[in-house]
């Protein structure tokens, strides 16, 4: 479970999450709805050199940088999806805004608190999977976003 | 309340600053009484809005230093140098009595339990100090009556006739209706005082007993000189509003120049104070505001004995400068919103060039001029965040004071270039790292008395701070004449440190620069050493945190120099826009020396993977910046493509190797650290006339961190590109 989850669920004060869903190589996956800034189309991106493979590069967000995380590489998967049909979610977690690039942004959720399921710990993906939590919706197994865990850490040393 | 507390001490920032320049001006052996009065009112202004709001321990000493202030301005005590700098210690004081106040902290009374005794000291030896002064009643907030009205309501007799300006002399006898229509002599006689040197006089010989006073009745009139060079026709339009209201006489006459009733004569402004309260319509007379700010305190106004030329001339410290109080915040976001518009504008452009309307058309002349005005306001928003170095370089005289005072070291500061603005935010986030090299300078770069007079010196050192606009950025300079860097301790500290291999032939400059390497010393030992380097790779970050370059140069025995270069805005810059293997890139246009189309045989192999270039008789290593940026692959023949000369700081030098030049243009500056983080060899991002986003490229950090590989020989890893 997310901090900010748990802070959108308390101050909703039902006990439901919301979440957003979208798909990513084939499979689902969600992050709380209060991340998420906004949707759109993807554009190109300007790629940023000497980053890591998963940095797609920048954006032009209405005269903000907005770096890219294709999310398919980020975690672990094949990623020759062609660009045009994918979209941005821009989320913002801890006053750092960036975009993630899945295939396709699926539904709103909104999942009782009760049926978020910790994640098992699996020895051979440790530090690659970036869930926080499972739930079934629809017979289909959702996976929520660790953001913290997908963004990549702040370098300031490099100068 | 809490607005106008914050308001009181942001004045005081003002008042410290004039202050400050007073005493230097004092310092360096200006008698003028106008530079007195400028200090004397400064620490007055700080006094009486202090004790407005109850600070009683800046009460109590700026009084002190008012009252010595006042010995000094009556002539009854000689500024001599030992003077001055007592006066500057309690500058100091005052100056941290009012950062405490402002955030609440508690005095720490040494500091000023040691001056105070000084200071009286410097009094008695002159006259008697009036102690009960102490229990001073604050009136009224008076500085801001003091800011708006202080000049030149006043005109000494000796000016009339010693300018070429023409004397009008005014009759103004109001009738009731001009009060009960609204209108106000004051504003009449404030703006007169724009046109030139106005005096007044308020003849109250009609004024009735006060039973016999009829409240809506005019009793007032008044004898105007106007010392002006404008027309009799300007002059006359001021009084437009009030034509028919009261008896007006405008001549242009010889001016008369009767003594009595002047407003700023301390012996008779009581009479004046008296009146306004009994004359209601009139209330705000002219003559009143001076008397107010008496009460504040004694004399406080300008010693009226000032030469006319030198009361001319230092006007403009005290003068009221039209200016607004506005939050950085704000100001940030117009610049930001600028930046967009800037951005959109270009893309616009874009979009009406490729929707192929011809070059005339009215679309496009309009959108010529918008271009222009985008260009003004964006300049204009910039101007608003400049600020002159002044502020900083005051503190790092007093970094100086504190330094030399604690070393026993005899040291002057020299400024220069105070007033060179800059930005806002590089002055504030440079005063760190300034305050650290000039104590590296007192500490390590000047030698002691002994040794400078040994050395044939002065015994007192030197330092010159300055401050100059030079092609497009600032460059800052930290000058000492001392002994210069001891290169072969710097050499042997850095062999011992495990920094530089021992057998290393390393040039001059090669061994000033190792200062900069992290870990090259610790405080502890470089205080006993004669060259410096205390966190000097902090103050090189800082500098380059901030886009600029430090560089040092040194003489044996004559002094180290210091140079920051810094760029002038951190908003906007000047680049060129390049093309890269399909990615467009932005190189800062001051780095770029040249540009030049290699030929076949300037380009020739190096090492197995490197090139160097010829251009003319040197070899500069070639840099591919594809391949540098991981883009691609270095090519397999460069000449199809175009050289940039890249030289910076002497030792920065490469010939970076790039696709096309596609145009020249000022950019809006993105930073990436707050979104995404620093890029090795890339200082910022801009968004183009088509909305995509370009990198600005940090050629100096490139050349830095680049492999030097252009020769196709070596498998890569495509995207991280560099084998290092």
């Amino acid at each position: 479970m997310t901090q900010s989850g748990e802070e959108s669920a308390a101050a909703a004060g039902k006990g439901t999450l919301e979440l957003l869903s979208f798909k990513v190589g084939g499979q689902d996956y969600s992050v709380d709805i209060m991340s998420v800034r906004e949707i759109r189309s993807g554009a190109r991106a300007t790629p940023l050199p000497h980053s890591p493979a998963y940095m797609r590069g920048v954006i032009n967000l209405r005269g903000t940088v907005l770096p890219v995380i294709d999310l398919s590489h980020r975690l672990g998967m094949a990623t020759e999806q062609d660009s045009k049909r994918n979209v941005i979610i821009v989320v913002a977690v801890e006053n750092r805004t960036f975009g993630l690039m899945v295939d396709a942004v699926s539904d709103i959720l909104a999942i009782p608190l009760e049926e978020m399921q910790p994640p098992p710990e699996m020895r051979a993906d440790r530090g690659r999977t970036f869930i926080s939590a499972l739930t079934i919706v629809d017979e289909r197994m959702i996976r929520v976003l660790d953001l913290d865990a997908v963004m990549p850490s702040a370098k300031k040393d490099a100068a | 309340m809490a607005e106008i507390r914050a308001s009181f001490f942001m004045e005081c920032e003002e008042l410290l600053e004039a202050l400050q320049d007073g005493l230097e001006a004092m310092e360096s052996g200006n008698g003028d009484p106008e530079v007195v009065n400028v200090v004397f009112r400064a620490v007055h202004s700080i006094k009486g809005g202090a004790g407005a709001f109850g600070l009683d321990e800046l009460v109590t000493f700026a009084h002190r230093f008012e009252t010595a202030m006042d010995a000094v301005r009556s002539g009854d005590l000689i500024p001599a140098p030992d003077v001055i700098k007592l006066f500057f210690s309690c500058g100091d004081a005052l100056a941290d009595l009012v950062r405490e106040s402002r955030e609440g902290l508690p005095h720490d009374p040494a500091r000023t339990a040691g001056l105070v005794p000084q200071l009286e000291a410097v009094v008695s030896t002159s006259e008697e100090t009036e102690e009960e002064e102490i229990d001073f009643q604050p009136a009224a907030l008076s500085l801001d009556l003091d800011l708006e009205l202080n000049p030149d309501l006043e005109i000494d007799p000796a000016q009339d006739d010693a300018t070429a300006e023409t004397a009008i002399s005014i009759q103004l006898t109001p009738e009731p209706g001009l009060y009960s229509s609204g209108n106000e002599p004051l504003y009449l006689f404030r703006a007169l005082r724009d046109l030139g040197k106005l005096r007044t006089i308020c003849d109250d010989s009609d004024l009735p007993p006060l039973e016999d006073l009829d409240p809506e009745a005019s009793h007032l009139c008044w004898h105007l000189t106007l010392a002006t060079t404008e027309t009799e026709e300007s002059v006359r339009e001021i009084f437009d509003f009030v034509e028919g209201l009261c008896a007006l006489t405008i001549n242009r006459a010889p001016a008369a120049t009767p003594p009595e009733n002047h407003p700023d004569q301390p012996g008779t402004a009581p009479t004046d104070l008296t009146l306004p309260q009994q004359h209601p319509p009139a209330s705000p007379q002219p003559t009143s505001e001076p008397a107010v700010e008496k009460t504040g305190g004694e004399n406080a106004r300008p010693n009226l004995a000032a030469p006319a030329a030198t009361a001319a001339k230092k006007a403009t410290p005290v003068a009221p400068r039209a200016t607004v109080r506005v939050d950085l915040e704000r100001i940030d976001r117009l610049v930001n919103l600028v930046g967009e518009i800037v951005i959109n504008q270009a893309m616009l452009s874009q979009s009406v060039e490729e929707a192929g309307l011809p070059p005339n058309s009215p679309i496009r002349t309009g959108l010529d001029e918008f271009q222009q005005l985008t260009r003004d306001i964006q300049e204009s928003v910039m101007m608003i965040r400049a600020q002159p170095v002044k502020s900083l370089f005051q503190r790092m005289a007093r970094i100086v004071r504190e330094a030399s005072a604690a070393l026993g070291k005899d040291v002057r500061l020299h400024t220069d270039g105070e007033n060179t603005e800059v930005d806002k935010t590089v002055i504030e986030r440079l005063a760190d790292p300034l305050t650290h090299m000039i104590r590296n300078a007192v500490d390590h770069g000047l030698e002691d008395a002994e040794a400078r007079i040994a050395a044939g010196k002065p015994a007192q050192g030197n330092i010159t701070l300055s401050a100059a606009h030079r092609s497009g950025r600032v460059l800052i300079e930290i000058t000492d004449d001392g002994g210069g860097i001891n290169r072969e301790k710097v050499l042997s500290i850095a062999v011992q440190k495990g920094l530089v291999e021992p057998d290393l032939q390393l040039s001059d400059s090669d061994i000033d620069n190792l200062l900069f390497l992290p870990g090259f010393s610790t405080a502890s030992e470089v205080s006993n050493l004669s060259g410096r380097g205390v966190g000097m790779d902090v103050v090189r970050s800082a500098i380059q945190a901030l886009g600029g370059r430090i560089t040092i140069s040194s003489t044996p025995g004559t002094g180290t120099r210091f140079s920051i270069s810094l760029p002038l805005t951190l908003a906007v810059l000047d680049g060129m826009i390049v093309r890269v293997a399909d990615e467009t890139l932005v190189i800062p246009l001051n780095t770029i020396q040249e540009t030049l189309a290699p030929g076949a045989d300037d380009i020739r192999p190096f090492g197995p993977e490197t090139h160097v270039v010829r251009i003319r008789n040197t070899f500069i290593p070639l840099l591919d910046l594809g391949a540098e940026l991981g883009y691609r692959q270095p090519l397999r023949d460069y000449s199809g493509s175009v050289i940039l000369l890249i030289e910076q700081d002497d030792t920065t030098r490469a010939a970076v190797v790039v696709d096309t030049i596609e145009d020249q243009r000022q950019v809006v500056i993105k930073g990436l650290q707050n979104s995404y983080g620093n890029v090795p060899g890339i200082a910022a991002a801009t968004i183009l006339g088509d909305g995509q986003i370009a990198l600005i490229l940090d050629p100096v950090d490139l050349i830095n961190t680049a492999s030097g590989c252009s020769r196709h020989n070596q498998l890569q890893d495509s995207r991280t590109g560099k084998a290092s």
